[in-house]
């Protein structure tokens, strides 16, 4: 279709022309732009963006700090493919354009070296998150950290780092991986044979999420299995332009789950799973891994998807709790979830679910966002708790650990009294035999 | 414009409110007007009259163009830049200065959202009734620049029948106020409904005052299915001579129907040939004696099916389908031309085949849709502007229909404005006499043709008619 493909030799890296000139300009996309509503500039907004991209495609502009800017300004939270008509891939083009933009260095030096850690040496090895997390796990609970706070000194020269500490959420003592077998039977006959994958961080971080899906899952009849050498992801590096890295996890994550004989994928991390379903696309120009990497993606589910489609009938006693939802970006725009964890949430006994008004606005984590960039991952944030304040609700629910711990710190700095947890969380609550 | 301008425009605007980069040149270039674009000189976000008005007075000084914008979701290509211009963006003036529920008004700033206008008002229980399909990103000051229409013409009429003051800023950098809250005044000119609909080439609009009515008891919605094109034409025909006046009346075709479905699933058959949104609305009685006759006006005309919104989230899901017509078209072509023939509504039937017509004779695809109710269509031309040859064929099919809606005694744009797309076409519909008293005001308001200048008519010397009267208008 695209006549002049001959002029972009030079940025292969950019989704094609095709792609590229689908956006019309429409600006129905501006009304749901979080960094639009921040800035009110159109380089900011999706269209501008896509059309920035298109001009750089078209060599007629050259990759700028400007550009980089924007780029990396962008929560990638995808709200504006959910509002687009036209069916533009948003994210496609961001993911390829942020790829493009790691070679020219413009973004600050700590930053890169932050992100180069955390892509390169931390998250790709799941060794090193053990160690990087157990070391983070000893200062938290050490003394330096309390006397670094109590004197004032860390928040005094170092304002941002400080408020970063009290962002990260607690290391678990021990990691599920630890203490989760290999394969859990249920207590009831086998329904379903279901992997799960346990994730980097819900690993370290959330445990008690992962032991929670494990038991709900076993609760509705499945056998669960977690295989061993399962990988991160990889979206992490996808998404902040270190596709080679990605590529590799997602190779590992096929051979390993292969090794088993599963019907669904769960994933409990709605980022894990959309990028997971995009596997099949991510290794399309890899053929050994292609076909492989199509069938894997068909498999995943996440797991409210997945207990949506299933029958749950007498599962649940009757708890009184009144709770909101926070749809994370990951699965209401990415993977499109949105009426699933709705309709569970509604049929448990007792509770009450109040609508979240702009549940589908990011919350600021968006990933490494709120590290990158946090200012405006806390106007965002500030935004969220005090929408969540208005439904009076108990507790609120997101089905993403990056939001649960950006929505914990939130009630913390904006004193919002509000439990977060993730809905499986809730349903292990609400079990009949527990 | 010069070095020295651009420094003159940053002490006005401060250095945070101007932008002068090639990444927003570019970034200001378009609005959603397909093919047109044009890079500006500069970005400014004033934050007071004052500032405005120095602006003004510099262009008239150093003699470069000014084009305001609100949104960038224009249609006609109103907002976008001509040469040697600077882009005034109105977007960060987004304050409702007050809603009075005494005299049932609204005080805004331009920049104010419609679609935000329109939540906080139902808040009160009183209703902005414009509806633009874009009413969740455009801005009231572009709704006034270009008189915009939308959904609910039919029955509630478009912006100018709600607007009943403005201030604006002239190109002379001199303030103008119009109207108040009054609901009638006749001192004077009617300058407050000249100035709706004069898309930006009088002067910046700053404050507008709104008329609001009370929202209706209740509302109902239906989609009416339809087998041939011709059967949904002559219902809605026989509605309107049967004096029902639904609050919407609106038409898809197929195509469109296939590429909202994609896009919403909104549930609509795919393999119908048309469907009417209608809603009736006002009190309980009348909605539900109004729809037992459309719905028998419906069924008489060949509707195979009629299906009511069971509740107020149908309704908006159904509303919100329609609204996405346009946009969701390009998921079948990168371009989509869309235009804004209207005609009288007893010949809706008569233009709908001319458009078939003409997309067989030109070998071009259109999706159709539009304000069945208000004769305001929107065939839309889904082609590829990266292909000359389409776009020339595109341009074809286009002069024939407004060739033929002015035949029918329409008008070559209903509800986008002339702006740039339709200037061409403007002499056509309204006649020389008309152009040129349009192009004495504007000379005589404007009189070195710094602001927005070229849109709805060129003032540059035409090969027939008048010759330009002073150096000033030959100009673009």
């Amino acid at each position: 279709m695209s006549k002049d493909s001959g002029k972009r030799t030079l940025f292969e890296a950019l989704p094609g022309d095709d792609i590229l000139s689908q956006c019309i300009h429409c600006g129905m996309c501006l009304a749901t732009c979080p960094t639009y509503e921040i800035t009110k500039l159109e380089r900011s907004s999706p269209r501008g963006r896509i059309r920035l991209s298109k001009k750089i495609a078209d060599g007629e502009i050259s990759i700028s700090k400007t550009f980089a800017d924007e780029m990396n300004f962008c929560l990638d939270c995808q709200a504006c493919e959910t509002a687009c008509p036209a069916g533009v891939k948003y994210g496609l083009i961001v993911e390829s354009a942020r790829a493009l933009i790691e070679n020219y260095n413009y973004e600050k030096v700590w930053k890169r070296i932050f992100k180069k850690i955390v892509l390169k040496f931390v998250v790709a090895h799941r060794i090193n998150i053990k160690i990087a997390a157990r070391l983070l796990r000893v200062y938290q609970k050490s003394r330096l950290r309390k006397r670094l706070h109590s004197s004032g000194l860390f928040k005094k020269n170092f304002p941002k780092l400080s408020e970063m500490d009290l962002l990260s959420p607690d290391v678990s003592p021990i990691f599920s991986d630890e203490y989760l077998n290999e394969k859990i039977q249920p207590k009831s006959e086998v329904k379903y044979k279901v992997a799960l994958l346990t994730g980097c961080l819900m690993s370290i971080m959330f445990d008690e999420i992962n032991r929670d899906t494990v038991d709900v899952l076993s609760a509705v009849g499945c056998e669960v299995i977690i295989p061993k050498g399962q990988v991160c992801c990889g979206s992490l590096n996808g998404h902040n332009g270190d596709i080679e890295t990605a590529k590799e996890l997602a190779r590992k994550n096929i051979d390993e789950f292969s090794k088993f004989d599963y019907e669904f994928l769960i994933i409990n991390s709605s980022g894990c799973g959309a990028f997971m379903k995009e596997y099949g696309r991510i290794l399309e120009d890899d053929n050994d891994y292609c076909e492989k990497a199509k069938t894997f993606s068909l498999k995943v589910r996440d797991v409210m998807e997945f207990l949506a489609e299933i029958n749950l009938k007498d599962k649940f006693k009757i708890i009184d709790e009144k709770i909101t939802y926070h749809d994370a970006c990951h699965l209401v725009h990415s993977q499109k979830i949105f009426s699933e964890p709705r309709k569970i949430l509604k049929s448990l006994p007792g509770v009450e679910l109040k609508e979240l008004d702009e549940s589908s606005w990011c919350c600021g984590s968006a990933g490494i966002y709120n590290l990158t960039h946090y200012d405006d991952s806390m106007f965002l944030l500030q935004r969220k708790m005090m929408k969540i304040k208005e439904t009076n609700a108990n507790a609120v629910l997101a089905g993403n650990h990056g939001c649960i711990a950006q929505l914990k710190y939130g009630t913390k700095k904006f004193n919002v009294d509000v439990e977060v947890i993730h809905p499986i969380s809730l349903l292990k609550r609400c079990l009949n035999d527990q | 414009m010069t070095g020295s301008a651009k420094e003159k425009i940053k002490s006005i605007v401060g250095i945070r409110n101007y932008l002068d980069s090639e990444e927003d040149k570019i970034c200001y270039s378009y609005d959603a007007t397909a093919i047109f674009n044009f890079k500006p000189e500069a970005i400014v976000f004033p934050e007071s009259e004052e500032q405005i008005s120095q602006i003004l007075k510099l262009a008239n000084e150093e003699k470069f163009n000014i084009i305001p914008r609100g949104s960038g979701t224009g249609l006609s290509g109103g907002s976008i830049p001509v040469e040697n211009s600077l882009v005034v963006v109105m977007t960060r003036w987004n304050n409702i200065i007050e809603i009075d529920d005494k005299n049932l008004t609204a005080t805004v700033q331009p920049g104010v959202i419609t679609g935000n206008l329109q939540r906080e008002t139902a808040k009160m229980g009183l209703l902005y009734p414009p509806d633009p399909g874009s009413a969740n990103v455009c801005t009231i000051g572009g709704n006034v620049a270009n008189n915009a229409g939308g959904l609910r013409g039919l029955k509630y009429g478009v912006t100018k029948n709600y607007v009943l003051g403005a201030e604006m800023i002239l190109p002379n950098g001199e303030p103008m106020r119009s109207g108040g809250k009054n609901y009638k005044d006749v001192a004077g000119y009617n300058l407050r409904d000249f100035i709706v609909g004069s898309e930006g080439t009088l002067g910046i609009i700053t404050k507008i005052i709104l008329k609001l009515i009370p929202l209706p008891q209740k509302t109902k919605t239906m989609l009416a299915y339809f087998n041939k094109l011709s059967d949904s034409a002559k219902s809605v025909a026989e509605i309107i001579s049967a004096h029902i006046t639904p609050s919407m009346l609106e038409f898809l075709d197929r195509t469109t129907i296939n590429c909202i479905e994609d896009f919403t699933n909104a549930g609509m058959p795919r393999n119908c040939e048309a469907i009417l949104l209608i809603e009736v609305d006002g009190r309980n009685s009348i909605v539900e004696e109004d729809s037992e006759l459309i719905k028998n006006i419906l069924k008489r005309n060949g509707a195979f099916f009629i299906r009511i919104a069971e509740n107020e989230k149908e309704a908006e899901m159904l509303k919100f389908a329609r609204r996405s017509a346009f946009s969701a078209l390009a998921r079948k072509r990168p371009t989509t031309i869309l235009e804004d023939a209207t005609v009288p509504r007893s010949e809706l039937p008569a233009m709908i085949e001319k458009i078939t017509e003409a997309a067989r004779k030109f070998d071009v695809t259109f999706g159709n849709f539009g304000h069945a109710g208000d004769g305001n269509l929107h065939p839309t031309c889904l082609t590829d502007e990266r292909d000359n040859n389409e776009i020339n064929l595109a341009h074809k099919a286009f002069d024939f229909i407004f060739n033929e809606a002015i035949k029918l005694g329409g008008t070559i744009t209903g509800e986008h404005g002339t702006g740039l797309a339709k200037k061409q076409f403007l002499e056509q519909a309204v006649g020389t006499p008309a152009v040129d008293m349009m192009k004495n005001i504007k000379l005589s308001i404007d009189t070195n043709n710094i602001l927005n200048p070229g849109k709805i008519f060129s003032t540059t010397p035409r090969c027939e008619g008048t010759l330009p009267k002073s150096r000033e208008q030959i100009r673009p």
